[in-house]
């Protein structure tokens, strides 16, 4: 087994998430508002969705030394599920559930006769006699099959949980919550049933220019894309709160310092730090070559660094809010209480204002990484983004945007890009708005 | 004028399962003065705000029938009723500060009223913004009318919400809490001017307060309110004379009396508090360099002395700096000048170690239990935080025993120590900030205003508390009141302060009984009394 540094952090980063959330649960101030995101069905399902997103990028977290490989290179758990797909490589560009190539090439018959025209793919419906007429009937009787296969499987599950006969099983299935949750589910384990199985005998969302299938593209991005939102977090988050804090309650000069930081550092345009740093990291590969030996450790270098950088242009933001949040909670009489009480500031900063500023910055972090992973994309659109190697929608889209003048056009790397960022960004932010109306003093009194 | 103007028959507001307001039925006639008295959450506001339908969202509510002067008003549509809200019915609110738009002038304001409900010429609404402001007695209305509410006193803010309510000509006028939010001082002078435009135009004016003494001398008719329920109504005279419900005399008996002072003997100990010259000052910074360009003297000179086990109360209207006095005295905010000596240690010349030590032995209750108490805390860390910070050597168990014993001292129930502040009403939470503050010894409370964000009748249960703790421990206080009510009913000296000095200091019969300073006379003669038709029953 091979641990890249991203793959220690994301794991890291399960361990403090479990923590916080049974932290969490055991406070009674907390549990209110936790149980108002449970009972909201978008909520449960969009987190659904999420931690589906999560787990395939989990799998696509835990790297092994490939004894296949030449080379010393490392495959991922994702990897080896996706063994065909991997293997099933075209020439170049194929459209999704096509037989023949996209473009033409001089083809030599038997006879030794040559003609212009679109050759048959390599895997890609190769075990059709005569794809014309036998292809819609094929994919469409392996969609059912899959689907029908798929939604067997979940039923079994429903089944299984249902044969529990105890009251709090049979809650499991009445409330609202539940069935989204359930809803969910089955929609995603039936859908990626499907395309798995028929992944085996086409490309379910076409090959791209060197003719890499595009459906384990979208599925390797999905890593990247989680890396990219909770890693910078993970980097923003100290900063801001330090900061932030600091700067509200011991004001004069230390806030002074602060506050000429992160102006100095909002004034930079972002693009030109991460341009120079990620320059930066490329040197330092180059001088260093017996350190980088591996291309996947190189590309994850990269993306490191990337997150770091992100993560060190990104915190004014919150600072800020904690800052402002904070010179009014200084002012509580709560606080001052505890001064006239003897309470150290050290301690009055961890138990009377941080507990009370830890709303914003939960409602921070989730907004923060849908914009994080739409970040992603632009910069890999301009190249300063993660190595052109790493998966990523942002290099899928910028691979792709070259042949959008094409007639026929190539449409499916950008749609399937487009479709997993969409779903991604759009569960993490209805999950971002239920978090913060839960979380918000105001709506909560309002019931 | 035998038909009424006002009337309300069986109405019901309820948020969700809880009835707010639960079938009362009341009428109000044309011209007269009608009070609703309840403590607060007793549902008198939310009565006001369904007759005018400007209830909050998550309110259901339903009622028999509403009528105004034989106009049904429960079934009539909404855009017919905003032509009778402001025009037929006038609304003041508590709040001048939050009820006018800062962006506008007051004059255009008022003319925004006018507009509304009248078909006037731009002249006319001129004319008519100027009547008003003179008739509401703001000082030079042609110069006023071009200015921004944040010019103007909370008083004259005031002011131009009754002119605001008066512009629509209306028949009644409800008046929710008009005076609280105001000094005493303030609050004669408006209650005088509603009583008079009432003469003047003949409206009916619909009171609400929780203040029994205030309504006593506007009030023709008084009704009571308990729990959304109307327990008792009468003609006032008649009300005073006889209370007919518990509830009523229960709140009369709890109101503070100025008499509460006579024949206190103070008795002549040890100074525990020396403070010399005392200044607190906030610097005005102006420029890029923030340089100190001038100063608020908030505090300006003080010098007083309080005896150990005595309670000095420290008078004076908002904004006089007693607040700032409080805490400057804590060392919490930076004093500017002058000596504070506590048992011979000068406070002013501590910092770190040595003043956390010593600062603790001065604790202090604030005025708004609500925001006293970190709502992330449960009970039991908020008040073994003070042992926690002083001694860490006390063990877990020791300081479980000590909050027990604290909490059974203000009388609440030991397992209080495992709940959230937000479960405890505002006299419990005043409770628990009183056990936070005793639970460091110390020989000093400064009590800045703890009873006037609380209900009258729990007003007086937390006094008893003070007073007992005092007895019984030996403690000091020093009491920053607007209340004269309080300061007869606790303390043994009184010092008035205006605008940062301390005008008069003296024993507290003397100082009530025979006041010296012009001011202090004014605050004496502006403090409502109860007309002096109380039942000694």
């Amino acid at each position: 087994m091979l641990v890249l540094w991203t793959d220690a952090l994301i794991y890291l980063l399960i361990v403090a998430a479990t923590m916080l959330a049974v932290y969490m649960s055991r406070q009674a101030h907390m549990r209110r508002p936790l149980k108002k995101i449970a009972a909201s069905p978008v909520a449960i399902a969009s987190l659904t969705l999420l931690l589906c997103f999560t787990l395939i990028g989990l799998a696509d977290s835990i790297h092994f030394k490939d004894d296949n490989s030449k080379g010393n290179e490392a495959i991922s758990l994702l990897d080896i599920a996706c063994a065909t797909m991997r293997a099933h490589g075209e020439k170049t560009y194929s459209a999704p559930f096509s037989a023949y190539a996209y473009g033409k090439e001089n083809l030599t018959a038997e006879d030794g006769s040559t003609r212009w025209d679109y050759p048959r793919l390599q895997y890609g419906g190769a075990h059709l006699k005569n794809p014309e007429q036998q292809l819609t009937g094929d994919v469409f009787r392996k969609v059912v099959g899959g689907l029908g296969k798929g939604a067997g499987l979940m039923l079994m599950i429903l089944l299984f949980a249902w044969s529990d006969k105890r009251e709090r099983g049979k809650r499991l299935f009445r409330h609202p919550s539940a069935k989204a949750i359930w809803l969910v589910l089955f929609v995603v384990v039936s859908s990626f049933y499907t395309l798995f199985s028929l992944s085996e005998y086409y490309h379910v969302l076409g090959t791209d220019k060197v003719g890499e299938d595009v459906f384990y593209q979208t599925l390797k991005s999905i890593r990247t894309g989680l890396v990219i939102g909770s890693l910078t977090t993970l980097v923003m988050l100290p900063l801001a709160i330090v900061f932030g804090i600091m700067a509200g309650f011991f004001k004069g000069w230390i806030d002074d310092v602060i506050q000429f930081i992160y102006t100095t550092l909002n004034s930079i345009p972002s693009v030109l730090l991460i341009a120079a740093s990620i320059l930066m990291v490329q040197v330092y590969m180059a001088n260093h070559p017996e350190n980088f030996n591996n291309l996947l450790v190189r590309a994850d270098m990269r993306l490191l660094f990337l997150c770091l950088i992100l993560g060190v242009t990104s915190w004014t933001g919150l600072c800020r809010l904690l800052r402002a949040e904070t010179l009014k909670l200084r002012e509580m009489e709560y606080v001052l209480a505890a001064q006239a009480l003897g309470v150290k500031p050290a301690m009055i900063l961890f138990r009377h204002i941080l507990p009370n500023v830890m709303h914003i910055v939960l409602i921070a972090v989730v907004l923060d990484f849908s914009s994080l992973v739409l970040a992603e994309a632009v910069l890999s659109y301009i190249n300063i983004g993660v190595d052109p190697t790493t998966h990523s929608w942002g290099n899928m889209i910028n691979g792709a945007r070259l042949e959008m003048a094409r007639e026929p056009v190539v449409w499916w790397s950008l749609t399937a890009a487009f479709v997993f960022m969409f779903a991604l960004v759009l569960a993490a932010n209805l999950f971002a708005d239920s978090v913060r109306d839960a979380f918000d003093p105001r709506r909560a009194e309002r019931g | 004028m035998a038909d009424t103007l006002l009337n309300v028959n069986n109405l019901i507001v309820s948020f969700g399962q809880s009835k707010v307001v639960d079938e009362i039925s009341f009428h109000i006639n044309p011209g007269e003065t009608f009070a609703l008295v309840g403590e607060s959450g007793s549902g008198k506001s939310i009565t006001a705000l369904s007759v005018l339908r400007l209830l909050p969202n998550a309110a259901r509510m339903q009622a028999k029938s509403i009528t105004l002067q034989d106009q049904e008003l429960t079934h009539i549509p909404e855009i017919e009723f905003c032509k009778l809200r402001g025009r037929r019915i006038g609304l003041i609110f508590q709040d001048p500060m939050s009820s006018l738009n800062p962006v506008m002038t007051i004059g255009e304001q008022i003319a925004e009223v006018l507009q509304l409900h009248f078909q006037l010429s731009q002249q006319q609404v001129k004319q008519r913004v100027l009547a008003l402001l003179k008739q509401v007695e703001i000082p030079e209305p042609e110069r006023r009318v071009n200015e921004y509410p944040h010019q103007l006193s909370g008083g004259q803010r005031q002011r131009v919400m009754i002119a605001m309510a008066l512009a629509g000509e209306p028949d009644l006028l409800i008046a929710d809490e008009p005076t609280t939010a105001l000094d005493v001082t303030i609050q004669a002078q408006i209650l005088e001017l509603l009583k008079h435009l009432q003469q003047q135009t003949g409206m009916a004016l619909w009171l609400i307060s929780h203040d029994l003494a205030l309504v006593s001398n506007i009030a023709d008719r008084i009704a009571v309110m308990q729990n959304g329920k109307i327990v008792e109504t009468g003609a006032t005279a008649d009300f005073f004379r006889q209370p007919q419900h518990p509830y009523s005399l229960k709140l009369l008996a709890a109101l503070p009396k100025l008499e509460n002072c006579l024949g206190k003997q103070s008795k002549p100990t040890m100074p525990l508090l020396k403070v010399e010259d005392f200044k607190v000052y906030y610097p005005i910074r102006k420029g890029i360099f923030k340089r100190v360009v001038g100063h608020v003297k908030a505090v300006d000179g003080v010098d007083f002395e309080l005896h150990i086990g005595t309670t000095l109360a420290l008078v004076g209207e908002s904004g006089c700096g007693k607040t700032s006095m409080g805490k400057g005295l804590l060392n919490l905010i930076p004093a500017h000048a002058g000596r504070v000596l506590f048992d011979g240690v000068d406070l002013t010349q501590l910092s770190g170690e040595s003043l956390r030590r010593h600062r603790a032995e001065m604790q202090i209750v604030f005025q708004d239990p609500f925001s006293a108490m970190n709502p992330r805390m449960l009970v039991g860390d908020i008040i073994a935080e003070g042992i926690s910070s002083l001694r860490p050597e006390v063990s877990r168990a020791e300081k479980q025993n000590r909050v027990a014993k604290l909490l059974q001292q203000v009388d609440l129930p030991a397992e209080t120590a495992l709940r959230y502040p937000h479960e405890f009403s505002g006299g419990q939470r005043q409770r628990i900030c009183i056990a936070r503050a005793l639970a460091v010894e110390p020989k000093l409370i400064i009590c800045d205003e703890p009873t006037s964000a609380l209900d009258v009748s729990v007003q007086a249960q937390i006094m008893t508390l003070l007073k007992g703790l005092q007895k019984s421990r030996g403690l000091s206080y020093l009491l920053i009141t607007h209340s004269f009510g309080v300061v007869a009913e606790m303390a043994d000296e009184v010092a008035v302060m205006y605008q940062g000095k301390i005008v008069e200091r003296g024993p507290v019969e003397q100082v009530l009984t025979q006041p010296k300073h012009d001011y202090t006379r004014a605050l004496l003669a502006a403090v409502p009394k109860l007309n002096g038709k109380i039942s000694t029953a």
